[in-house]
């Protein structure tokens, strides 16, 4: 559990985790394992198409969610289940703890539930007297230890055997060895003691089935089995976020649930209760059911036109199995109770901002758990509005609030990042590159160096280099972001002398500023908003064909998240419409576009490997265009391991973790130089600085370059 | 005739999707002609394969004095073989009591430490996962699958459905008249809780041995 009372100390808190090789190694590990065995467990699955219909279940469940409770409610108690509705945490463990001293409770085995780990309910069974004892593994081991979960499903991946055969050598009062096939023999044979004595067996759920009052359980161990069969009490103690018309809906999500969470086709039990159960030990004959619904904070979210999405959630933990953070760091630091993207968004409902204050800045917002999520949430979106929430309520910090008022007015943000320039003359190295920042933009950044301001913007060049094309194919409009315009404005002008050989007619209209990803990364929405308008205005006097940026990150953000930023101006509905439609990338343009030929080019057979920026491959869903390119114009790529992984940029976010940012690049840096390659090329001005200066910190030769900038070197003269 | 002929071919095809998954999640599959030759097997898992033991797993590893007693608590070699009709269980009691094994179809809470073998039918298979569905609303049917080292089930061939979505309609039959308890199990109970290793038998069978029966 994240406890750290400000950034500071969460940021220290992160950096140790850095230093613990096991949690790195088997975080590692997985997530390698993961990508692959995941591929493997949908082959044949449509799962674009599985993942809307899911999303498409669960938004309609949430729209009759009151309906759908008393349905439920009505069905499970005819068939003789107690339905119990507690609003809040302490209301759950206060139900269940009337429910332990009625019926002579002593003893309570659980099986793994993350809604009992929300609401602390073994503590406040402990409080009472009651001996509580987890049956899933891994569950029993951290409990034992007396932690939380550092993974939703393998809530115990922290740990390695040695500290489970201590722990287990302490719980048995006899020596164990390292042998984990016997470890796990011992906890079958301690817990199996445990259920036997049991008066009540406690367990979540993962579906509660309005149609027939049931509950479906999904577990591998078949500990859940046992719990709600042995004991002659069970609660099960489960969200209304679990509610579904359905079986036919459960059934649906199960198909992705287990395939998403641990790459298995299916679990070895998926249990359905119905109803008041036979139990051999009761003088009626029957169980003494009771299913505790607990709302604790998801109907504000239910409410709440943005956060009811979060409603999707299946719980599966995909979302942790794919963030670079969380394979840097561990669920212990990014999470409260709940873990990963999701965990940084529930927090903040479950167990209020500050909770979540400090957790949801450090998303790197790389898109992976988007990517993956099998209830299609746009969990980056929703870990940016937190942000934004939590500073619109306790107050912004100074740094941002300048950022936000400086990038607001574009002519101050350019006057400033002109004389950051002069600022930085004194210490810029002759190579280009610069020690000490600009400080509107970076500190602590001694990890790589850093890019001096170039010392003429691509704005101030245009008029001299902007060419005269007779017969345009196309109009395009070039957006060139903030880094393109004043850091790397080379890359700028490879584009337009490529498109000028391809008949392309270009603009640039100076009203452009920050595209205002920045801004929203800060939590700053409003001002993100502004920028956005500003841009829209700009363009809108030219009639072009495409709006084209040489910055993922920029693309992404103005096709995907401004109608977002601008859907209350209904009036502008069209304009957006029509400006996002036109946002390309510049591989896109090249590859499906202009369509450029073997011929257009001078190959070199150079050894090329290629980092795919986040918000290109997962933002815009471009995987192969820069790659076919490169091929295209005579470059021998060789693809490097985690190639669609995080280089560690994240703009404002290696400022604010650079540990971890430094950490990321360095993984990045490895798998490059493990290909051998001569020049490493990505889409993304933001990776070209991270790229370029950490591998000059490193004294490599690798050089790193825009792929347009290797086009055009290799392009036939015209 | 056409017709008949494509729904066998396709039978078959589902058939053998189920074999293939049920495999992959480490079941062990075997056909099977008759009930009697699926009682053979039963036996001479029992008898020559050393699924019957004295002691069940675990209890030879080091443990607290609690769990040992439990332990204790088995007694000899033990088949629980609940849910079948009398004549079927006469003939599976008949045959493992030759053999000199113990033999029940009821008094699970009694057996808590373990049953060496758990025997018995499933409602139907799913071949999409090579999962059985075992609706077991008895307690004596529940315990019998989950603390048995070895569950040995019988699946009729005709039973096997492609996906859970095909068996919608009989399991809301089951699910929608009262008190109900339905599984569906794939493979034997298992972890990856240590080291993400994964380990085979952790609260339920060790082993799971489908016998796919032609009816």
């Amino acid at each position: 559990m994240q406890d750290a009372k400000n950034l500071n100390e969460y940021r220290k808190q992160c950096a140790e985790s850095l230093g613990n090789e096991f949690l790195r190694s088997a975080l590692d590990n997985f997530a390698v394992a993961y990508r692959t065995s995941r591929k493997n467990a949908f082959e044949g699955f449509d799962v674009d198409t599985l993942i809307d219909e899911i999303a498409d279940l669960k938004d309609a469940s949430l729209e009759q969610l009151d309906a759908l409770y008393e349905q439920f409610k009505t069905n499970a108690e005819a068939a003789g289940v107690t339905v119990h509705y507690a609003k809040d945490a302490d209301e759950a463990n206060a139900i269940i703890n009337r429910i332990a001293t009625e019926t002579g409770t002593k003893k309570v085995i659980k099986s793994k539930s993350m809604t009992a780990e929300e609401t602390l309910l073994n503590h406040a069974l402990e409080d009472e007297g009651i001996e509580v004892t987890e049956t899933d593994l891994g569950e029993w081991i951290i409990q034992l230890r007396h932690e939380g979960p550092s993974h939703m499903v393998m809530p115990a991946i922290h740990l390695s055997r040695y500290q489970v055969r201590d722990l287990f050598t302490e719980v048995t009062g006899t020596e164990q060895g390292d042998d984990i096939e016997k470890l796990v023999k011992v906890a079958r044979r301690e817990l199996r003691q445990k259920f036997v004595e049991a008066d009540m067996g406690i367990t979540g759920a993962n579906f509660a089935v309005a149609e027939t009052g049931s509950i479906g359980l999904v577990t591998n161990e078949g500990n859940a089995r046992l719990t709600t069969t042995l004991p002659r009490v069970h609660v099960a103690l489960m969200g209304i976020d679990k509610l579904l018309p359905t079986l036919s809906d459960a059934l649906k999500i199960l198909k992705v649930l287990t395939r998403n969470a641990t790459s298995q086709q299916i679990t070895s039990y998926v249990t359905w209760v119905t109803g008041a159960n036979e139990s051999a030990n009761t003088e009626s004959g029957k169980k003494d059911i009771h299913f505790v619904m607990l709302d604790n904070g998801r109907r504000e979210m239910a409410a709440d036109p943005l956060f009811s999405q979060v409603f999707r959630c299946v719980r599966c933990g995909a979302c942790a199995n794919v963030c670079p953070v969380y394979r840097l760091v561990g669920g212990h630091k990014m999470g409260h109770i709940y873990i990963g993207a999701i965990g940084l968004i529930l927090s903040y409902f479950f167990h209020g901002p500050e909770s979540a204050r400090n957790l949801v800045q450090n998303c790197i917002n790389c898109e992976a758990c988007k990517d993956i999520c099998a209830g299609g949430i746009d969990l980056p979106r929703l870990i940016k509005a937190v942000h934004a929430r939590i500073q619109d309520d306790e107050g912004h910090p100074l740094p941002s609030l300048l950022l936000g008022k400086m990038l607001r007015n574009r002519k101050l943000f350019h006057t400033l990042l002109r004389t950051a320039k002069w600022a930085q003359k004194p210490v810029a190295d002759q190579d280009g590159f610069l020690r000490y920042l600009p400080m509107m933009f970076f500190k602590q950044h001694d990890f790589k160096v850093l890019p001096a301001i170039a010392d003429k913007p691509f704005r101030d060049r245009w008029a001299e280099i902007r060419p005269e094309i007779q017969n345009p194919r196309f109009k395009v409009g070039l957006f060139s972001g903030c880094v393109q315009d004043f850091v790397y404005p080379e890359q700028m002008e490879a584009a337009v002398e490529l498109f000028k050989d391809h008949e392309v007619d270009m603009v640039f209209p100076m009203q452009q500023s920050c595209c205002g990803l920045p801004l929203q990364m800060m939590g700053e929405m409003k001002a993100s908003r502004d920028v956005a308008l500003q841009n829209l205005r700009a363009f809108e006097k030219e009639s072009v064909d495409y709006i084209i940026t040489l910055c993922a990150s920029c693309a992404s953000h103005l096709k995907n998240n401004y109608p977002e930023l601008l859907k209350d101006d209904h009036q502008l509905a069209g304009k957006v419409k029509d400006f996002t439609s036109k946002v390309i990338d510049l591989s896109s343009f090249v590859h499906d576009v202009l369509q450029v030929k073997e011929e257009d080019f001078l190959g070199d057979g150079k050894k090329v490997t290629y980092h795919s920026p986040c918000h290109l491959c997962r933002g815009l869903g471009v995987h192969e265009a820069p790659k076919n390119l490169m091929k295209r114009a005579g470059m021998d790529y060789i693809e490097a391991a985690d190639e669609e992984v995080c280089c560690g940029f994240g703009g404002t976010y290696s400022a604010k973790f650079p540990e971890l940012s430094e950490q990321l690049l360095k993984n990045k840096l490895d798998n490059v130089e493990a290909t051998g390659a001569e020049l490493l090329l990505t889409d993304c001005p933001g990776c070209v600085m991270q790229l370029r200066g950490g591998l000059a910190k490193r004294g490599s030769t690798i050089q790193v370059a825009h792929t347009i900038e290797a086009l055009t070197a290799r392009k036939k003269k015209k | 005739m056409t017709e008949s002929v494509e729904v066998a071919q396709q039978d078959q095809s589902v058939r053998d999707l189920f074999i293939d998954k049920a495999r992959a999640a480490a079941a062990r599959v075997v056909e099977v002609s008759d009930f009697d030759q699926a009682i053979d097997y039963a036996l001479d898992l029992c008898a020559n394969r050393g699924a019957c033991r004295l002691k069940v797993s675990g209890c030879e590893e080091h443990l607290s004095d609690t769990a040992e007693a439990l332990c204790e608590t088995k007694i000899g070699k033990i088949i629980a073989a609940p849910g079948f009709e009398k004549e079927s269980y006469q003939r599976i009691e008949q045959r493992f009591k030759e053999a000199g094994f113990g033999c029940i179809e009821k008094g699970m809470r009694n057996q808590l430490a373990g049953v060496d073998i758990g025997f018995t039918r499933a409602d139907f298979g799913i071949a999409e996962t090579g999962t059985l569905v075992l609706n077991c609303p008895s307690e004596e049917l529940r315990l019998a699958t989950m603390v048995c080292e070895y569950h040995v089930c019988i699946l009729e061939s005709s039973k096997i459905f492609n996906d859970a979505q095909a068996l919608e309609k009989q399991l809301n039959q089951f699910m929608g008249n009262g008190p109900d308890y339905t599984a569906f199990i794939t493979g034997p109970s298992r972890t990856a809780d240590i080291e993400r290793v994964l380990t085979i038998g952790v609260h339920g069978p060790l082993e799971l041995h489908i016998l796919l029966m032609e009816d």
